[in-house]
């Protein structure tokens, strides 16, 4: 109960957060955004969600259990954030409506976790040129990093860098291709 | 390390070349296709029936062979340079030069190699030499006299003594290597778990810059080969690849991302500084390369849409597109006499290399393979290296800027990758 509680909370500043970003506030100016990333700590939230001093029901000397839940979401196979890898059309650097949700929760959790850095790797195919190729991941890379900027993360939290074909998967079916079309995010 | 030299049937006199060869091959060079004019060379073992005077001879004849410029003829006698050579049945066999020659071993080890260069029908001494050689550097003595015999004949400078460098891909590792030009005497001057590309020789050919990715994200380094010092020279957030020497090996030009999209800048090849942007494009500028006055860079850009080469003031500038025959052309390389543009193009979703005359002319396509990359000319702008694959494997290759002859250097082991032709000894 609680820690959904909590979750809650959190995902709700989070949000406010964001929404205060993606508007037309400067990227290089982040007070607003810090303001509002102390709130999931913030005590009298938590009191105020309680809720215990409104409750007439309740024993005059309430105490509300909080457990510190120290799973790391990154960890979590089932959190969104489980998801690192957006995948893009041939020749195409567009981020495609299908990675949205993705991108909004890391966007989340880099805006709730301040400290947190990532690392954006563009990946291409075999074909062609290994430095032109490595151009092009970096323009998928960049592609996600501007994605997650103006979702409110802060550029220092981010790098967008390319591994060009270099990790690519081989063979030359339209899977393996597909497959190399990716930018990565790497938590550090 | 041991290595084994054979030839197509095009020149089949090399094939003597394998009854002396080690086993345990690691790379190979075959040969396919004759020059416009081939000059028949009679070249004979070398006196003292030691191992290292048959291996020079061997080495000599394998040169030469390799050029396309030359018929090699094993008289099948050993002759030193201080005998007469019997002209006449050097007539008979069809040679019009000869070469005989020793190796001696001296009291400190080291070898005295000779050899004396004949011209059969004026039945002159045209050149001949004596080297003093440490037993590790005896196939140089040999490629030394290649150089020789070619440029006497040839009035071209040889590249038998240049090396190339190359990655290799093996079991998980990545290696930057250097060798002799024919793939012979490999050492690895860095071993890495991560990928390593575009090698890139000063013009002293004393130092490598390259991409490494052993940081998880490309960095460019200056590599001394002799001391194995080496420096990150461009370890910007983002992405650092695609180093190009200045001719005077002061500077470099690189790709950097400081703005987003990869662009070109200029760097000290020597110490930590500012980079100087050169291009400011909304699109992909890569691949610098300098002209070989060093007052142009010329680079790939996806500036009109699809990848073209361009040339620039080397300080930046107007740049102007040098390539139109394809839909993608990149990976320029400019030819020692600055003559010469040398690039990948792909022709119906297949990668070639093309040459092209800068003073105008056609885009000639010089390959026949469909998988090329990574294009690098030989010092003396005859031959044109480049990766390529063939049976599920990446080696690599050299083609003659005329197209007539290619070579084959493979490996037994792994994929070989990234040539890159070394400058002249000094």
């Amino acid at each position: 109960m609680n820690k959904r509680l909590i979750y809650l909370i959190a995902a709700t500043a989070a949000a406010l957060s964001i929404a205060a970003c993606s508007s037309s506030v400067k990227l290089d100016d982040p007070a607003p955004i810090e303001d509002r990333s102390n709130m999931p700590g913030d005590g009298s939230a938590a009191a105020g969600a309680g809720g215990a001093s409104t409750n007439p029901a309740g024993s005059s000397r309430p105490i509300t259990p909080i457990t510190i839940d120290t799973k790391d979401p990154l960890k979590d196979p089932n959190s969104p954030l489980a998801k690192r890898s957006i995948y893009f059309d041939f020749d195409s650097f567009a981020i495609k409506d299908e990675y949205r949700s993705t991108l909004e929760a890391h966007a989340k959790y880099l805006t709730a976790n301040r400290a947190k850095k990532a690392v954006i790797q563009g990946n291409t195919d075999e074909r062609g040129s290994r430095e032109y190729n490595l151009a092009l991941g970096q323009k998928r890379a960049e592609a996600v990093r501007r994605a997650l900027v103006a979702l409110g993360v802060t550029e220092s939290q981010l790098e967008a860098v390319s591994l060009g074909e270099e990790k690519a998967r081989s063979g030359s079916d339209d899977a393996a291709q597909a497959e190399n079309r990716r930018a990565d995010l790497v938590y550090q | 390390m041991r290595y084994l030299i054979t030839t197509l049937a095009t020149l089949p006199i090399l094939m003597m070349g394998l009854l002396s060869a080690p086993c345990a091959a690691q790379m190979r060079i075959d040969v396919s296709g004759v020059g416009a004019t081939q000059l028949p060379i009679s070249i004979a073992d070398f006196a003292t029936d030691s191992r290292a005077a048959q291996e020079i001879a061997n080495v000599i004849r394998s040169d030469l062979g390799s050029s396309g410029a030359f018929r090699v003829i094993d008289p099948q006698l050993t002759v030193s340079e201080s005998a007469t050579p019997d002209y006449t049945s050097l007539r008979n066999s069809g040679a019009d030069a000869f070469v005989g020659g020793s190796a001696s071993k001296l009291g400190d080890g080291r070898y005295d190699v000779r050899y004396r260069l004949y011209d059969v029908a004026r039945q002159s001494t045209l050149t001949g030499e004596s080297l003093i050689t440490p037993e590790a550097d005896l196939r140089l003595a040999g490629h030394r006299i290649a150089d020789a015999i070619y440029q006497k004949l040839t009035g071209e400078r040889g590249v038998f003594s240049t090396r190339i460098a190359f990655i290799t891909r093996q079991a998980g590792r990545f290696r930057l290597n250097i060798a002799d030009w024919d793939g012979e005497n490999i050492q690895s001057p860095l071993n890495s778990p991560e990928p390593i590309i575009s090698p890139s020789w000063s013009p002293d050919g004393t130092r490598l810059a390259y991409v490494s990715f052993e940081a998880k994200k490309p960095v460019v380094y200056v590599h001394t080969l002799a001391t194995g010092q080496r420096m990150a020279v461009a370890n910007f957030k983002g992405s650092n690849s695609a180093p190009a020497w200045s001719p005077d090996g002061r500077s470099l030009a690189v790709a950097l991302t400081l703005d987003g999209m990869s662009q070109i800048y200029l760097i000290s090849a020597t110490e930590a500084g500012t980079p100087r942007r050169l291009t400011s494009s909304s699109a992909i500028d890569t691949e610098p390369a300098f002209s070989a006055d060093g007052k142009f860079i010329y680079f790939t850009s996806d500036r009109g849409g699809s990848p073209q080469i361009y040339r620039m003031p080397a300080a930046g500038g107007d740049a102007t597109r040098q390539t139109f025959g394809a839909p993608y052309n990149v990976s320029p390389r400019i030819s020692p006499d600055g003559r010469q543009l040398a690039f990948i193009t792909r022709r119906e979703g297949r990668y070639y290399v093309a040459i092209k005359d800068l003073a105008g002319g056609n885009e000639t396509v010089l390959t026949d393979g469909g998988q090329e990359e990574s294009p690098s000319f030989a010092p003396n702008g005859r031959w044109i290296m480049y990766a390529t694959r063939s049976g599920g494997r990446e080696n690599l290759m050299a083609v003659s800027v005329d197209g007539r002859i290619k070579q084959r250097l493979s490996s037994s082991r792994g994929d070989i990758r990234e040539p890159a032709w070394g400058p002249f000894a000094k």
